[in-house]
């Protein structure tokens, strides 16, 4: 197997979370046949953390700086990957909203095939091996990209294990680059809230909260976890407005894999179980005994939210010690 | 009275793709790398409508031009390019052939397509949800070294120049690009339209052009297609508040998640 770069991710100067996890598939696949992990980090200025990348499992550390790279350009991150793409076997990134944009950009340029949104990667003979979940996370399945291939993994997908390499630095140079895509930069919402994607516990309602206040309910059960959760929705309540497009889970809205993952209120739709069946831990509270998100949940409690959340939101601040 | 309207001219296709309806239950065929088609229900990828209303609206809104929608599949997919044309759509063009699993390999047959059309605009959904490829539109665009912008859902377009949000985490991406130019649909940008009884007969009087493409080499294949491994059967902890103590014990020491 030939060596692997990782073009890493960063915003303003910091590097995203996953990037560890992302060095940690890119060393298990290098390692299938002594190959070296390369991370790649185009920015504007100086970014923190490059430090840590070694024992996250990089042999070298690339480092590309150009004003352009003060928001997001793709069309450098591409010039640059491709300058120096000979002598790599596959070129990995994270499948967040900017890696899946930039991986069949990536895959165009080089001429390689392209793998997204991959749960495993690992070597197979010549060829480059991923799983991948399709129709909806429906069914699995599994790919052999030849040639150099361009694998966007799933963050969420590796836990990421120390590997204590040198990680040296080293400058690169940026081609010149024709900019055609002018990112202004990110909007953030008023309220700084994590996003479902992101948070290590999941709160999500469903219509069965009754009423857009009742979200309120959600909050405060989030909030024992102390900066740690964020309150996601079935489509039912983002359809009828109750709350932002954002916090949508499933086949039209976002697919998280959180540590834990509640279910409130939501019956459990096909499309809804797209987007939250591979969380780790899934807690369902639903009336109805027979609603189907109790087949997918690991703990199940039938009851009327509204007498049992509020229990459970005390009950989790006394855990914590609150 | 004639009363003079500024027209532009707006030139934009659509790429469009069928797809098992989302409610399809999905069962792997004998080959073990698809799934069994018979019996199941097929509809336009429900990104793709999204493409279509956005095209159909701006071409609307400039007042004069043209909507052509593409696509590159086998006969079948006709039926699904008539629904576009019945919700509006001007001419369709049925790209014959048979596409592999490798999405560069279908985007060149696509670019090459696309490539001499005039277009001011290339329209794609995020994603086709059978294959969840995620990566044609943006193929199409390299290939045709055009501004590309993924995943939108807001979209104007102004003396040129297309502005368009994404949604990324914790946010969301402002960004401008100029025409011709490929944008890549997601969910929010508009709610498509239905075709209407009229638009269903109008389509059949359509422009539907069937050209034969060949393939080039494809460097992916697949190697199985399976069903998600089971969950393994949860446990009812009981019922209302009485069962959140068992619920805090579960996930503390069986999870360990608290
Ligand atoms: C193409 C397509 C894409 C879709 N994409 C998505 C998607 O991305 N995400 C998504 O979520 N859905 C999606 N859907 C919609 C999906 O099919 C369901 O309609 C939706 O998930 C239902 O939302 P819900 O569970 O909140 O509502 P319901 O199905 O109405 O369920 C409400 C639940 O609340 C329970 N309940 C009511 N009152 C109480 C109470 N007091 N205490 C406890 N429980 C109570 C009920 O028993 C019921 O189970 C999609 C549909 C289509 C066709
Ligand atoms: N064979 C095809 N013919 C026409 N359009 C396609 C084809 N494959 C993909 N597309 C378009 O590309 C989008 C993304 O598809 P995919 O990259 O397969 O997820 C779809 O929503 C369609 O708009």
């Amino acid at each position: 197997m030939a060596n692997i770069l990782c073009v890493l991710e960063q915003r303003g100067g910091t590097l995203r979370k996953g990037s560890a996890e992302l060095l940690t598939a890119a060393r298990q696949l290098a390692d299938q046949g002594g190959g070296t992990v390369d991370a790649l980090v185009c920015a504007a200025g100086d970014v923190a953390g490059l430090d840590t990348l070694g024992a996250a499992g990089a042999d070298r550390v690339l480092t590309a700086t150009h004003a352009g790279f003060a928001h997001y350009a793709p069309e450098g991150i591409v010039a640059t990957v491709h300058s120096i793409a000979a002598g790599y076997g596959a070129v990995l990134v994270s499948a967040t909203a900017t890696g899946k944009d930039l991986a069949p950009r990536l895959a165009a340029a080089l001429g390689a095939p392209c793998g997204m949104d991959v749960t495993a990667v690992s070597a197979s003979g010549d060829a480059i091996r991923v799983v991948r979940p399709v129709y909806a996370g429906k069914a699995i399945q599994t790919l052999d990209l030849s040639g150099v291939a361009v694998v966007a993994v799933r963050p969420s997908a590796y836990t990421a294990v120390a590997a204590g390499k040198a990680g040296a630095m080293e400058a690169v140079t940026v081609p010149a680059f024709t900019q055609r895509l002018n990112v202004s930069g990110i909007s953030t919402p008023e309220k700084a809230t994590l996003d479902v994607a992101e948070a290590r516990v999941v709160v999500a309602g469903g219509r069965g909260l009754g009423d857009p206040q009742h979200f309120g309910l959600l909050e405060e059960l989030a909030a024992a976890f102390g900066g740690e959760a964020a309150v996601g929705a079935s489509r039912a309540v983002v359809d009828a407005g109750w709350i932002e497009h954002g916090a949508q889970v499933g086949q039209t809205g976002k697919t998280v894999a959180p540590d834990l993952y509640f279910a409130i209120g939501v019956s459990g739709a096909i499309q809804h179980l797209a987007g939250m069946r591979t969380a780790r831990t899934i807690v369902a509270i639903n009336r109805d005994k027979d609603a189907p998100i109790f087949k997918v949940a690991d703990f199940g409690i039938v009851g009327d939210l509204f007498e049992v959340v509020p229990a459970l939101t005390a009950a989790v601040k006394a855990a914590k010690g609150q | 009275m004639t009363y003079f309207r500024k027209r532009i001219d707006m030139k934009i296709a659509i790429c469009l793709r069928r797809v098992p309806d989302t409610t399809a239950k999905i069962v792997i065929g004998p080959s073990g790398v698809a799934i069994d088609e018979a019996g199941v229900k097929f509809v336009p990828n429900p990104y793709d409508e999204y493409a279509l209303e956005a095209g159909l609206a701006l071409v609307g809104a400039a007042g004069a031009g043209e909507t052509v929608v593409v696509g590159f599949a086998g006969d079948s997919v006709q039926e699904t390019l008539r629904t576009a044309l019945a919700m509006g759509v001007d001419r369709a063009v049925h790209l014959q052939g048979t596409p592999t699993a490798d999405g560069l390999a279908n985007a060149r047959v696509l670019a090459d397509h696309l490539r001499d059309g005039g277009y001011d605009l290339i329209l794609f959904g995020k994603l086709a949800v059978d294959d969840y490829g995620q990566q044609t539109g943006v193929m199409v665009a390299e290939l045709l070294g055009l501004p590309c912008a993924t995943a939108i859902s807001s979209l104007s377009v102004d003396g040129g120049v297309a502005t368009v949000t994404r949604e990324v985490e914790g946010g969301v991406e402002n960004a401008t690009c100029a025409l011709p130019a490929v944008l890549t649909c997601d969910k929010g940008l508009n709610t498509p339209r239905l075709p209407s009884l009229k638009g269903i007969m109008a389509a059949k009087k359509k422009p539907l052009d069937i050209v034969p493409v060949t393939v080039g080499e494809s460097r992916v294949t697949v190697v199985s297609l399976a069903m998600p491994p089971e969950r393994a059967a949860g446990r009812m902890l009981g019922e209302g508040a009485a069962a959140v103590p068992a619920l805090i014990t579960a996930l503390t020491t069986e999870a360990k998640v608290l």
